[in-house]
């Protein structure tokens, strides 16, 4: 295959978009509880799974998708290559549930070692469930390769990587030579939508799935998130007035009346 | 020891006077001294102003390399000064600067960090730092602790409470940044401001999501915000992920985690759904106003005011009713 090797990590999460009432927290056992809430790709490595493809797209690559973590659903994952990710590796193992950030960029560094070269990583701008936004950057420190963080856009020219970096108020556009690492933010784009005939093709293609020792992890020196105390977000106290009328317009009208009522 | 940081016009970020509010309440707390460090090129008046707030020390790390952002030189110099000063504690605000630059400290240091703070206090028992942050997309607070040296947070803007300007003024330390053209290893090729929205100060904000359908539906919210800026000064136009994911609308607009957090008199959600992640930035608006044709959107559990229908039937007489109000 010509063109660049890309490598995108993408982890599984519970689904950010589900109502905040499917969120059960138990302060007790300091637990957050998501069931019933599915699975998905954390929707911010999505957008890094569209910025590589539109890389692909444009001048060829290779696109593998890795996801860190402990019973990773096949099924969620495999989405990626649906969309048109060339390979897909599951790093899974029991030691890998609820990793810090450093935790996770050191189990994917093991495995973008094991994978041998590369010329690009993307990654998410952050997870959707610990907010905490430091995996692909640390991941960037370990490699020991240059790191861009928020990419709006991303192009390959000769050999160096190209980009429109988020700043305060506007952008940047840097250049940088390969192999780099890039964090992705969400300006790039959703995931597009897989193609029924990629979908059926997606499910003959095999997933690798790797556990701690295949990538030389000393499970030792895994960290897991640790928190001290865990609270419901404040309630915000508010209780919905609903606009009455027989028709929109006359629900419209009486928002207009109520609005003007209070300003 | 605080990282300070510039504004768009050379001026001090809202945030460093935030950190050294915060800032001075960790340093009594543990008995130390607060300082300040400032990056950059020609620092000497900033430096000036922000030893009257609080700052027992202000670190000036000069050099004309970093006259513009450079996050390479930024971690290296912070690398050095950390190396030779061992703070306690370090806080660097949760702007697009804290954010690139603090995990990649932190690495370096071999400490750990809490990103995204919006509290934080000393541990009595041991002197470690409590983190308190929003995760689960604002559904939850945890706190967190870690052991690492320097104890490292970023913060959030717009929580804490600034210093207050004092009439005794920190001691001026300049610091070789130790930084050199090679380790410069981005070209910058240039550097696009755009349109400067002032969603955080807005009286009154319309936004739109997924249910607006489109660049025309952001027009009747435009037309609306006309409408209001005759009874109101500062009135914009904002808008969830969604819409901005969609290229219906600049993201310079977008509220939520990942976009402005906002405070209005006034909040209209039209066609929003209300996934937390964009609730967790409209939380301090003080009436929000919810119009959504599905009566199970989240966006109506936490709105003072609701209308279950279509906006696009809704607006125009929404409208026609306000001006003959007026």
């Amino acid at each position: 295959m010509n063109g660049i090797r890309i490598v995108v990590c993408a982890k599984q999460v519970p689904d950010p978009e589900a109502p905040f009432t499917a969120v059960e927290v138990d302060s007790e056992a300091k637990k957050i509880s998501t069931k019933g809430i599915p699975p998905v790709i954390n929707p911010f490595d999505e957008n890094a799974i569209e910025a590589a493809l539109c890389i692909k797209e444009e001048d060829g690559a290779e696109v593998t998708v890795l996801s860190v973590g402990a019973n990773i659903s096949h099924a969620v994952l495999r989405k990626a290559l649906a969309v048109g990710a060339d390979n897909l590796i599951l790093l899974d193992d029991p030691h890998f549930k609820d990793l810090d950030s450093y935790s996770t960029a050191y189990v994917l560094s093991n495995a973008i070692k094991k994978i041998g070269g590369y010329d690009l990583i993307l990654t998410g701008r952050q997870a959707g469930d610990w907010d905490s936004g430091q995996t692909g950057l640390i991941l960037g420190e370990m490699l020991e390769i240059v790191s861009i963080n928020l990419a709006r856009s991303i192009k390959i020219e000769d050999g160096t990587v190209v980009v429109e970096k988020m700043i305060q108020g506007g952008y940047e556009l840097v250049r940088t030579k390969l192999p780099s690492l890039v964090t992705v933010s969400s300006e790039i784009g959703e995931l597009r939508y897989p193609t029924v005939k990629r979908r059926l093709q997606a499910h003959k293609q095999p997933i690798e799935v790797w556990s701690a020792e295949d990538v030389e992890i000393d499970s030792e020196k895994l960290k897991t998130i640790e928190i001290m105390e865990l609270l419901p977000a404040l309630g915000m106290g508010r209780q919905c007035h609903f606009m009455e009328g027989d028709s929109p317009e006359e629900k419209g009208e009486n928002l207009a009346i109520t609005l003007k009522g209070i300003a | 020891m605080v990282c300070g940081e510039a504004g768009e016009g050379g001026e001090i970020h809202p945030i460093t006077l935030e950190l050294l509010g915060v800032g001075r309440k960790l340093a009594d707390d543990l008995s130390t001294e607060l300082s300040a460090v400032l990056i950059g090129d020609k620092l000497g008046e900033i430096a000036e102003e922000v030893a009257f707030f609080e700052a027992d020390k202000v670190y000036k790390l000069e050099n004309p390399l970093l006259e513009d952002f450079k996050a390479d030189l930024w971690v290296e110099a912070l690398e050095k000064l950390c190396g030779e000063i061992n703070p306690k504690v370090f806080l660097m605000g949760h702007t697009v600067t804290g954010m690139e630059i603090a995990p990649r400290l932190a690495f370096r240091l071999n400490t750990m960090l809490i990103t995204d703070c919006i509290g934080l206090e000393i541990d009595r028992e041991d002197g470690l730092l409590l983190c308190t942050k929003p995760v689960y997309g604002g559904n939850a607070i945890a706190v967190f602790k870690h052991k690492g040296e320097p104890q490292f947070a970023t913060v959030r803007k717009k929580v804490m409470e600034p210093a207050e300007r004092s009439s005794t003024k920190g001691e001026i330390i300049d610091f070789d940044p130790g930084i050199d053209e090679s380790m410069v290893k981005i070209e910058s090729i240039k550097i696009v401001k755009e349109e400067v929205v002032a969603l955080d100060k807005a009286e009154v904000i319309i936004s739109g999501g997924r249910g607006i359908g489109g660049i025309e539906g952001f027009k009747e919210l435009d037309e609306l915000a006309n409408l209001f800026r005759e009874s109101f000064e500062k009135v914009e136009v904002g808008c969830s992920r969604p819409a901005v994911d969609f290229g219906w609308i600049s993201s310079s607009r977008q509220i939520g985690l990942t976009g402005e957090k906002v405070s209005p008199a006034l909040y209209i959600a039209v066609g929003i759904s209300g996934a937390t992640q964009h609730l967790a930035g409209i939380m301090r608006a003080k009436k929000i106003v919810a119009i959504n044709s599905d009566p199970k959107s989240s966006i109506f559990n936490v709105a003072d005011y609701g209308v279950v229908e279509d906006y696009k039937k809704v607006l125009p007489a929404f409208k026609k009713k306000w001006r003959e109000l007026s």
